[in-house]
């Protein structure tokens, strides 16, 4: 039975939350980056922020289900890019992290592979076919995860690559995951932190350490988290206004267009203008876990989920790093900062979880 | 509307179907549930977080946010220019470059390459900053003065947030005084105020890191010299770069102060006793205004503007011949014959004698059992008060003196200003020391024996003074009576002076035998002006007794040469007393005084001849010490 898909169909008020969210974002980012080398980042963003609108629609148009037919190639594919990007891509701070694509534009592959991750739990998940994940499954979805993610924290960025670990928790959870394995997984990461504390690099060490006491070395790591909860501190109740922000207009808030955008909006909108835009990100969340609800089968449920849990980390991790309760970690944050990959590749994320809801009544 | 043809949905159909499992979300439908949950509380959790830092504390982090942004800079007021008594400028300013470090951005681990870059010992660097420990943390440290260009071009290219943010340029005016010690005694230096001066109440106003005047007239007049710092308050961004100014309060530049003393006087003085070890002062009589004051050896006041290098200081705390010891004022020595005059005017004064005492000197002569050679061992026959002080006759003034007593001559020093400071407006100033029987009796709890006279009357035992007492004695005396407190700073009220009654006849006998010392074939003929009334008196004086010298030629314990002299004769306006330690003779240092003296008359006409008044140039190169002036006639005999 072919039918159309229209417009009207949207999810609409996930839309417009989505579209309210990179509004204001825009206006911070105009308002942070006025004045300095990035002037131009607030139109280049309604640029990619239109392009994701198309981008969204896309997505949304080609049935989910296709896609996790395709999953395994794109699973390939990505981690053939990951590994071409960590021997031939740009360097931006000290990092491998881009491909550089004609006309300027750089290419964050790792922002692209959470979409094909996303959809490769989900389909691996539902080919389990049971309501129990077995210790192998779990391995074998662990392995697949865990390679790109290898590959992601080699570039080395591991907050990018800490954001795929959501996606595989929550959809192992939904799946069904026992109580021992739960257990295990958790005696395996208590054994191997020590390791992985090892395997960190210098600074990454040096921001955990500093996220424990940022005063104990306030120009260097810890510097960063200090001038963001000054930065959050001077805001207030209302803010000092659009471009008023003294943390944020003299810089001493780090990137506060890209990671630390939450923290000069904080300083420019208080804490009034905090409480709406974080509800609207609630506003998002709640409605992408209802279109999970009414799903019409569990791969779009996987979907739906799996998004939910990479938006939720990246709040939790990018607003947590803002107020200095979490360590700093260069993620951004979805949909306000800088940045055509990280836009591009949420509009897609809510293009799916809109291919979702499209196909709700389809069975 | 767009629409867009769905594909049939082949994948799934593809899968093949277990019948026991639903595929629908329902199955999941409570762990979705706690998902929801989950993401409530991590908003919780978020927003709990900016209400701690935006309603609980907004006041903390706004100020914190001010004092990232406000910084206050110091503007270094510029001390005071010191002038010469014709404005001529003796101590200037001059523009350099400090560099200072904020607390606030300090990383200690920076100081070593910081330390490298400016080409400073690491570890003082290091003890300089915990100096500060104690003091806010928002007051900067001036950590280095006077940066050469590259110094500066190493703090312009380092002072990024990716190096060394903590460092900081500022402008400052630092002083410029004369080369080769020009005066350095008399001037001083200044420096950064030490610990222990901030815990002296002299200095408990001030703060670390203020520069202040340590020594010499940059010390005794630093209130009027100093001036008070301002601030600037900017805006700074996480560079330091000023973004925008918020408020000055202007330095208050230090006042100027114009000095007594006549550069080129000065000159002559120095150039005078270059090379030698010994004092210059020349005052006034008339008024006490101090003309020339010259200490040698003397030191870099330069090197001390801001912080002596320890090895610069160490060159100088080590020096035997005690370079930073102001002779002029704080070296104490028997004034020899010198001290004659005064010893004739007390006889005169006291009645002891009257103008037609004479004596025969054989060469020496008895007193209390005890022999005392005369200068001159072939005698000088019958000697009068004239000929007594012309020829410096020692056995003359051992009369004199046994005749007067030592409380009567105590009596007269004591007027004339021995034995207590002069009060001159500088530090450090020695007091000398005017033996009588009531100072054997305080100082030593015991009697005085009367033999001390016959070396007193001479000018030697235990009788010492300062070349600027001495100055000033003579002065007096040479005035009729009248000493003014020597001072150095032109414009100060002058203070009335002491007066005693003194007999114009004694003084023109005692000023006339003066008169003879220098132009009748006395002991003092190198100090002979033509067409100038010099009066003047040789002096001797020994540093240790005969008895202790045989056999020994140590430079240090030759004999110190004196010369005091005044002119013209009636209504004096200079006086100059040289000081040529180790000169061995008298006669040696009266050249010196003839310089100055030359110099100030020759000033004088110069002034009287130019019809219109121009500033006056430096005087031209006084002839070389020891070397007589054309048409005085060379001398063979005392």
């Amino acid at each position: 039975m072919a039918h159309y898909l229209s417009i009207r169909d949207l999810d609409w008020p996930l839309t417009v939350t989505a579209l309210a969210i990179s509004g204001i974002g825009v206006v911070q980012i105009y308002s942070a980056a006025h004045g300095t080398i990035w002037e131009d980042a607030w139109w280049k963003q309604i640029v990619f922020i239109i392009l994701g609108l198309v981008m969204m629609w896309v997505v949304a148009a080609i049935d989910y289900h296709s896609l996790l037919g395709q999953v395994f190639p794109m699973y390939g594919a990505s981690v053939v890019t990951l590994a071409v990007v960590l021997v031939a891509g740009t360097r931006v701070f000290g990092g491998r992290r881009w491909i550089p694509l004609p006309g300027g534009f750089r290419f964050q592959v790792s922002e692209f592979v959470k979409l094909v991750i996303i959809l490769l739990v989900a389909r691996f998940l539902t080919d389990l076919r049971s309501d129990r994940v077995e210790a192998r499954d779990l391995l074998k979805l662990g392995g697949l995860v865990g390679l790109p993610m290898l590959l992601v924290m080699k570039q080395p960025d591991l907050g990018t690559a800490l954001t795929y670990l959501p996606i595989l928790g929550v959809g192992v959870f939904l799946a069904g995951l026992r109580w021992k394995y739960l257990i295990a997984i958790g005696l395996v990461l208590v054994v191997l932190l020590p390791v992985g504390w090892h395997l960190l690099k210098d600074y990454q060490k040096a921001r955990l350490v500093s996220f424990l006491d940022p005063d104990r070395d306030p120009r260097g790591s810890g510097y960063q988290m200090i001038q963001s909860k000054i930065a959050v501190g001077a805001g207030g109740i209302w803010g000092k206004g659009v471009t008023r922000g003294s943390q944020t207009q003299l810089r001493f808030l780090p990137v506060p267009h890209t990671d630390f955008i939450f923290s000069a909006f904080a300083e420019e909108h208080g804490f009034v203008g905090v409480v709406v835009a974080l509800s609207l990100y609630f506003i998002l969340l709640m409605q992408i876990i209802q279109n999970a609800q009414t799903a019409p089968d569990r791969a779009g449920m996987y979907i739906c989920m799996g998004i939910c849990a990479l938006l939720l980390f990246h709040l939790l991790v990018n607003v947590g790093m803002v107020v200095g309760r979490m360590p700093v970690t260069g993620i951004p944050l979805p949909l306000m900062s800088s940045g055509g990959s990280s836009i591009l590749a949420t509009y897609m994320m809510l293009g799916l979880v809109n291919n979702v809801r499209l196909r709700r009544f389809v069975n | 509307m767009s629409l867009i043809p769905v594909e049939p949905d082949l994948e799934r159909q593809q899968i093949p179907s277990k019948p026991v499992l639903r595929d629908d979300p329902k199955f999941a439908s409570g762990k979705i549930a706690f998902i929801q949950y989950l993401t409530v509380g991590v908003f919780v959790f978020l927003i709990a977080g900016f209400w701690e830092l935006q309603i609980q504390n907004p006041e903390f982090y706004n100020e914190r946010a001010e004092r990232n942004r406000i910084k206050a800079l110091p503007i270094p007021a510029p001390r005071g220019k010191i002038l010469d008594r014709d404005g001529r400028v003796i101590v200037d300013n001059h523009s350099s470059y400090s560099l200072i470090l904020s607390r606030e951005n300090l990383k200690m681990e920076h100081l070593k390459d910081i330390a490298a870059g400016l080409n400073l010992d690491y570890g003082e660097l290091v003890a300089h900053i915990e100096r500060y420990k104690s003091r806010p943390r928002y007051e900067p440290i001036i950590i280095k003065e006077e940066l050469t260009p590259a110094e500066v071009a190493f703090v312009e290219a380092h002072r990024d947030p990716e190096f060394f943010p903590e460092m900081e340029l500022i402008h400052a005016q630092r002083r410029l005084y004369p080369q080769n010690g020009f005066a350095a005694h008399l001037i001083g230096y200044t420096g950064e105020v030490s610990e222990e001066e901030l815990d002296s109440p002299e200095f408990a106003r001030y703060n670390p890191g203020d520069i202040v005047g340590k020594f010499g007239i940059e010390r005794q007049y630093n209130d009027i010299l100093m001036g008070v710092d301002g601030q600037r308050q900017v805006v700074v961004d996480n560079r330091g770069r000023e973004r925008d100014v918020l408020g000055i309060k202007e330095a208050i530049p230090g006042r100027n102060l114009q000095l007594t003393i006549d550069l080129d006087l000065q000159a002559v003085a120095e150039l005078a006793m270059e090379g030698r070890k010994g004092a210059v002062v020349a005052l006034d009589p008339r008024n006490g205004e101090v003309l020339a004051m010259v200490s040698r050896p003397t030191f870099d006041p330069n090197k001390f503007a801001v912080r002596i290098r320890p090895a610069d200081w160490k060159d100088i705390a080590s020096d035997p011949d005690k370079p930073l010891f102001n002779r002029a004022i704080q070296a104490q020595f028997a004034p020899g014959s010198t001290f004659k005059p005064l010893v004739a005017l007390a006889g005169l004064e006291s009645g002891a004698i009257d103008d037609q005492f004479t004596v025969h000197c054989s060469g020496g002569a008895s007193f209390y059992g005890r022999y005392f050679k005369c200068w001159q061992k072939h005698g000088h026959g019958t000697v009068s008060l004239h000929k007594g002080i012309v020829q410096s006759c020692d056995v003359y003034f051992y009369n004199v003196g046994n005749r007067t007593g030592i409380d009567k001559l105590a009596f007269y020093a004591e007027m004339a200003g021995m034995g207590s400071r002069t009060g001159i407006d500088l530090p450090h100033e020695a007091s000398g020391t005017v033996p009588s029987t009531r100072w054997a009796a305080r100082t030593y709890r015991r009697k005085w024996y009367a033999g001390e006279t016959i070396s007193v009357s001479i000018g030697q035992g235990a009788l010492t003074v300062t070349p600027l007492q001495l100055a000033a004695a003579e002065a007096g005396v040479a005035m009729g009576g009248v000493w003014y407190k020597p001072h150095l700073v032109k414009g100060a009220k002058i203070p009335a002076p002491r007066t005693w009654a003194l007999s114009p006849d004694n003084v023109q006998k005692v000023v006339d035998g003066m008169y003879g010392v220098v132009n009748e074939g006395g002991t003092g003929v190198r100090a002979r002006l033509p067409g100038i009334e010099v009066c003047g008196k040789t002096g001797t004086a020994q540093l240790a007794s005969n008895e202790f010298l045989k056999g020994k030629t140590a430079e240090h314990l030759k004999d110190n040469a004196w010369f005091v002299g005044f002119a013209p004769r009636q209504a004096p306006e200079i006086a100059v007393v040289a000081l040529f330690e180790n000169g061995e003779h008298g006669q040696l240092a009266a050249p010196i005084v003839r310089d100055v003296l030359k110099a100030y008359f020759d000033k004088k006409a110069r002034l009287i001849a130019a019809a219109q008044p121009k500033p006056p140039v430096l005087a031209p190169v006084p002839t070389r010490p020891g070397e007589n002036i054309s048409g005085a006639p060379p001398t063979s005999a005392q």
